[in-house]
């Protein structure tokens, strides 16, 4: 269990994000401290994505504060967060398709490497920009796979690939919007078994709705709904929360588990 | 990148070969008139390489293309008619005013997308032909005359035929050299990174638009060589040269070749320049032929002419 102690690394006050007459975040505050995987779960719709959009800078909030590192980042475009150490995964997978796999790793490498204003080296030979992509690769699973065009790879490859991007940044916080999402039960248990390794190594939030992972890999876990922090606590609190249980796991869910 | 043997660099390669070696031929047969339209269709083609940089490669649907044309032309004639004639002076003030432009035009037109950047491009070219034709001192709409071609102090003639077909040829290998250079270093990823994905690109650290305006940059420039070139080419610049067909053309010429291939505007250059003028010997209406060419293009070989020389070599 972590401790709750240290200074947050991201910190959310009173976050809200409209979106006409719908409050699809709504006055949220959450903490994420170094070195946990921190899931948030919520029934479709709780504004899951909207709320990872909003820490990555896609998406601006209408008020509230995001402090990540010790910076308020609230008003940063997505750019200059990811250069603070803030990655994310998409949930539907958003890679440079016409580009193979090692090169869409290496471009997230090379975004962390000072500026691209370098019109004449070949940058498909740079050692540097190339042996850490590949390091990513093997890291995911995928160093077999590196010259073959995103297109051509299988959507569990895919999903693989888009943690091998978000690794290659170097962050300090990843966030993972549903990368379980469509895989098949070997892919979900190779991804899982993947995240095991990676959240020893850096802090994690991870969005999810295969409860099987979230609740084995957890630390703590936020649930959400209409937008709102109903719950956080660690799983096994989660499981017998009663508000959590009527709102999102069912009442079978959480007796067959509750053990 | 290694160079693979297959039917689009073949073709790639041989017409480098024929177009160093035309001269030769126009000599030996005495036939002037195709060394003077390869000229006008080498030029072309370095205008129609630098639309492919960020039409190709960076996504960006410029409309407005030919602007560059006229400003490095104008360039060119304006200093010309004032009486500085050095190639020396004439040349960098060309590029550097279509650089000038290209950095204000795109700084504004790059904030939008889509249909919205093609309109934008689109009137800021057809800005830039109204105020040629209204520069009366310069013959307003009926454009200037160049009395004399650009003087590079005897090092190189440019009214003699074949240094000229040279030092454009010159200028079209160059630019293609530059081109390709660019397109594989660190700038030319990120560019053709946000091409793929914008997002993606954001969320992983690059400012997009930054490289985009700059990529805009240096294809405007490299067009405002193609327009001092032409000036002196035509011994004439006009309104004309700007008009938004022009651009029109150079778009045609990039689709057809294939988007996104080093050599394909150079192959789509010559296709459509030499289509236009063998058609308008028999036809008034050689639209009429070329724009169901281009439709069949568009529709069945969406690589362009190199697009298919590309798959002939996996079928």
């Amino acid at each position: 269990m972590p401790d709750p102690l240290p200074i947050p690394l991201l910190r959310v006050d009173n976050l809200v994000r409209r979106y006409g007459g719908i409050t699809a975040t709504d006055n949220l505050s959450m903490e994420v401290v170094p070195g946990e995987l921190h899931a948030i779960i919520g029934p479709n719709g709780a504004g899951k994505t909207t709320l990872i959009s909003q820490l990555t800078g896609q998406v601006m909030p209408n008020s509230g504060t995001i402090r990540f590192a010790g910076r308020d980042v609230t008003s940063l475009p997505s750019y200059k967060r990811s250069r603070l150490g803030l990655a994310r995964s998409f949930q539907i997978t958003s890679l440079l398709k016409d580009f193979s796999a090692i090169d869409n790793v290496a471009l997230a490498a090379q975004a962390h490497d000072g500026h691209s204003f370098r019109f004449w080296g070949n940058a498909r030979k740079e050692p540097r920009l190339r042996e850490a992509a590949r390091a990513a690769l093997e890291r995911v699973g995928l160093g077999k796979r590196a010259d073959i065009v995103v297109s051509q790879l299988s959507h569990g490859e895919q999903r693989e690939l888009e943690l091998a991007v978000a690794l290659a940044t170097r962050p300090q916080l990843l966030l993972l919007d549903e990368p379980m999402a469509g895989l098949g039960v070997t892919e979900s248990a190779r991804m899982v078994a993947l995240l095991k390794e990676l959240r020893k190594e850096v802090t994690i939030v991870l969005v999810e709705h295969d409860m099987e992972a979230v609740f084995a890999l957890a630390d703590r876990i936020t649930v959400l709904v209409y937008g709102r922090v109903i719950a956080c606590d660690v799983p096994n609190a989660i499981r017998k929360h009663e508000e959590v249980k009527r709102a999102y796991l069912g009442e079978q869910h959480a007796v067959t588990r509750h053990g | 990148m290694k160079p693979k043997l297959n039917a689009s660099n073949a073709v790639a390669a041989l017409m480098c070969v024929a177009l160093i070696l035309l001269p030769v031929y126009s000599a030996a047969t005495g036939n002037i008139f195709i060394l003077t339209l390869f000229t006008r269709i080498v030029i072309f083609a370095l205008a129609a390489a630098s639309l492919n940089l960020i039409m190709g490669y960076g996504g960006m649907m410029s409309f407005g293309h030919a602007a560059y044309l006229g400003i490095g032309g104008y360039a060119v004639g304006i200093l010309a008619a004032e009486g500085i004639g050095s190639g020396f002076i004439q040349w960098p003030v060309a590029l550097v005013v279509s650089a000038l432009f290209a950095l204000l035009i795109g700084s504004l037109s790059l904030r939008t997308r889509g249909v919205y950047f093609i309109m934008i491009t689109l009137a800021f070219a057809q800005m830039a032909y109204y105020v040629a034709s209204a520069l009366s001192r310069y013959g307003g709409d009926d454009g200037l005359t160049v009395y004399k071609r650009s003087d590079f102090a005897g090092l190189i003639n440019l009214s003699d035929r074949n240094q000229f077909y040279y030092l454009c040829l010159a200028c079209l290998f160059g630019g293609l050299y530059l081109i390709w250079r660019i397109v594989n270093s660190r700038f030319g990823l990120v560019v053709q990174g946000v091409r793929s994905n914008e997002q993606r690109m954001q969320a992983i650290g690059f400012h997009a638009n930054r490289y985009r305006l700059v990529c805009f940059v240096i294809a405007g420039t490299i067009c405002g060589l193609a327009g001092a070139l032409l000036a002196n080419n035509t011994d004439f610049v006009s309104p004309a040269v700007m008009y938004w067909t022009r651009s029109g053309d150079l778009m045609v010429m990039v689709i057809l070749g294939g988007m996104g291939s080093l050599f394909g505007p150079v192959i789509g250059a010559i296709v459509y320049l030499l289509l236009e003028e063998l058609l308008s010997q028999f036809t008034e209406f050689s639209g009429l032929i070329l724009g169901p060419v281009l439709l069949l293009i568009v529709l069945f070989a969406r690589g362009g002419i190199m697009g298919l020389l590309g798959r002939m070599r996996r079928a």
